[in-house]
């Protein structure tokens, strides 16, 4: 079953038939443990990785450390949730180390994510301080290269 | 006025050898000058990884080079080299090999094949081999001095060389049996029970089995049975293999042999004269693959099952029957319906829809009316291929 999921990591765009032929795994079943995932939210959603900057799209992201007190039986949860459920947030996590939480915030501009981080999140009850450091350039996104990347240099023919 | 060797008289001479002169070139080369002509053309007619080292085998050399790593080696291979070699086929095959004798690191599988011949042929010793087989081995075995004597091996048999078809062949001048399975360009694999076989003749014959397993690690479903793992069969086989296929490191040319310590030390006389050693940072590259490479040959094998149901059920669709490969990265199917020879096949398909497969025929006589499909190639290139492929053989299968 494993090997479904592999093969949609790779490329969401894959039909239930392709991975059969791919697996081995019959298409039915292919299609029922798709369903599954999709259902039990294994499977969250399908994307696509776009490199906006080759379209000429001004698009900011910046990574924002933010020190907070954890409450009283629910620790770091409920101002993880106050702050998840702003769109701008694009990615949020638990952090060890000298701060608590990192987010992912994208924006238009540099001044988007300033008004965020000074109005909505730095403000926030139990948010201590926060550090905000804007992305300047993006080699790698999920996994893939964006630029450069290493191209196979086989010879067309060989024994 | 005393003659001196710049006399005018010409004496015609041979510069080529009729040893070398007899040799054909590889089959597979032909399509290479018509190919590099060409544009947009999707090449099935590789035989090596379509993947790049993995980037922590590339960063060991790296860093061999920075701490001054550039000198030749022991001529045997580099002993932490050896030891790491020796303690893996102990783990993967229960085998013994002592790393101090009984292990020679070459350049490749294909210098190891080339010493092995060298180091137990006379002149005029015959070679057992099956047909079709990897191009180099008559071709080395003739260099060697040799005589090749092919087995028909057919896709009844499912290209399995038997021992019944071996027997009737050997005379008192038969050395050895060369095989290679998995299988460069059928993509078989020797079942164990059929193995056994040939190592029982081997031993009641008194004959060496020189075994390319170079393929070994890429089997889907099946398990690859190390000839040399057999009751008795040490003594008897020379272990070719190397770290170009499973790897994906064909470039940095690094293989090893193994066998006895009496052959060991023959193979590597003419390795410490002709080679002297293989490259070091070949050689540090492969230190690193074998103590951390595991997780990543994993994923490649699994990645090229994929792409081998693709690549076969996609062949049968269009309607050429096909072979089921259980190992290496090669389908070869039957081009038979078209009534072509496979280098025609080859050549057309290649002009008409621009993709390149190596006629069977590069592999010997029973090669014949099949071609070599790798599918050591992206997904999207094989759907592709498979799509021009499937127009080619709408318009050529009734017509002969
Ligand atoms: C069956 C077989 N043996 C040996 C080789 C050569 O391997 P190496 O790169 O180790 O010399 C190849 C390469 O195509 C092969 O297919």
């Amino acid at each position: 079953m494993k090997q479904i999921f592999e093969a949609l990591e790779k490329d969401a765009r894959l039909t239930p038939k392709q991975i059969s032929t791919m697996t081995g795994i019959s298409a039915a079943e292919v299609e029922k443990t798709i369903k599954k995932a999709e259902k039990d939210r294994a499977i969250l959603k399908y994307k696509t990785v776009i490199d906006w900057a080759k379209l000429g799209e001004e698009q900011v992201w910046a990574l924002v450390e933010v020190k907070v007190v954890p409450q009283r039986d629910v620790g770091f949860d409920a101002i993880a949730e106050r702050i998840y459920r702003f769109p701008q947030a694009r990615s949020v996590y638990l952090a060890s180390g000298t701060y608590d939480l990192a987010i992912l915030v994208a924006g238009k501009t540099m001044q988007d994510i300033a008004v965020f981080v000074s109005e909505k999140l730095a403000p926030l009850d139990t948010v201590q301080g926060t550090v905000t450091h804007f992305i300047l350039k993006k080699y790698k996104e999920d996994g893939e290269i964006l630029e450069g990347g290493e191209e196979i240099k086989r010879l067309p023919v060989t024994p | 006025m005393p003659k001196t060797g710049s006399s005018h008289i010409k004496i015609p001479r041979k510069h080529i050898s009729q040893k070398v002169s007899n040799v054909s070139p590889s089959g597979i080369r032909k399509f290479f000058d018509l190919l590099s002509s060409m544009e947009g053309v999707i090449s099935l007619g590789v035989g090596e990884p379509d993947f790049i080292t993995p980037y922590h085998i590339r960063e060991a050399a790296i860093y061999s080079l920075e701490k001054g790593y550039t000198m030749y080696t022991s001529n045997y291979g580099l002993p932490q080299l050896r030891q790491e070699l020796a303690k893996y086929l102990e783990s993967c095959y229960g085998l013994s090999y002592d790393p101090d004798s009984e292990l020679l690191i070459t350049v490749g599988v294909s210098e190891g094949l080339d010493l092995a011949l060298r180091a137990i042929l006379d002149p005029g010793d015959e070679v057992i081999m099956p047909d079709p087989c990897y191009v180099a081995y008559p071709s080395c075995t003739t260099l060697a001095g040799g005589i090749a004597i092919s087995i028909p091996t057919t896709e009844e048999n499912s290209f399995e060389i038997k021992a019944q078809d071996i027997e009737p062949r050997i005379t008192e001048r038969t050395k050895a049996i060369l095989i290679g399975y998995p299988a460069n360009p059928t993509g078989a694999v020797m079942p164990k029970e059929e193995l056994i076989q040939i190592a029982q003749l081997a031993q009641q014959h008194n004959l060496l089995v020189i075994s390319d397993e170079v393929y070994g690690q890429l089997v889907y479903g099946v398990e690859h049975t190390c000839l040399a793992s057999l009751p008795r069969m040490k003594e008897h086989t020379i272990l070719l293999n190397g770290f170009s296929k499973a790897y994906a490191m064909t470039g940095w040319r690094v293989g090893y042999a193994a066998a006895k310590r009496e052959i060991v030390e023959a193979m590597t006389k003419i390795h410490q004269y002709t080679i002297l050693c293989a490259p070091i940072m070949g050689q540090m590259a492969a230190l690193e693959a074998l103590k951390k490479g595991d997780s990543e040959v994993e994923a490649m094998v699994r990645e090229y099952d994929c792409r081998r149901r693709v690549m076969v059920k996609g062949l049968r669709d269009i309607g050429l029957s096909c072979f089921e490969p259980k190992g290496a990265f090669y389908a070869f199917p039957s081009i038979k319906i078209t009534g072509m020879t496979s280098e025609e096949f080859a050549e057309k398909l290649l002009i008409e829809e621009k993709v390149a497969v190596v006629p069977g025929s590069a592999f010997g006589h029973y090669g014949e009316g099949y071609v070599r499909c790798c599918y050591a190639t992206s997904l999207p290139e094989i759907e592709e291929a498979l799509k021009r492929m499937g127009r080619f053989i709408e318009r050529h299968r009734f017509q002969h």
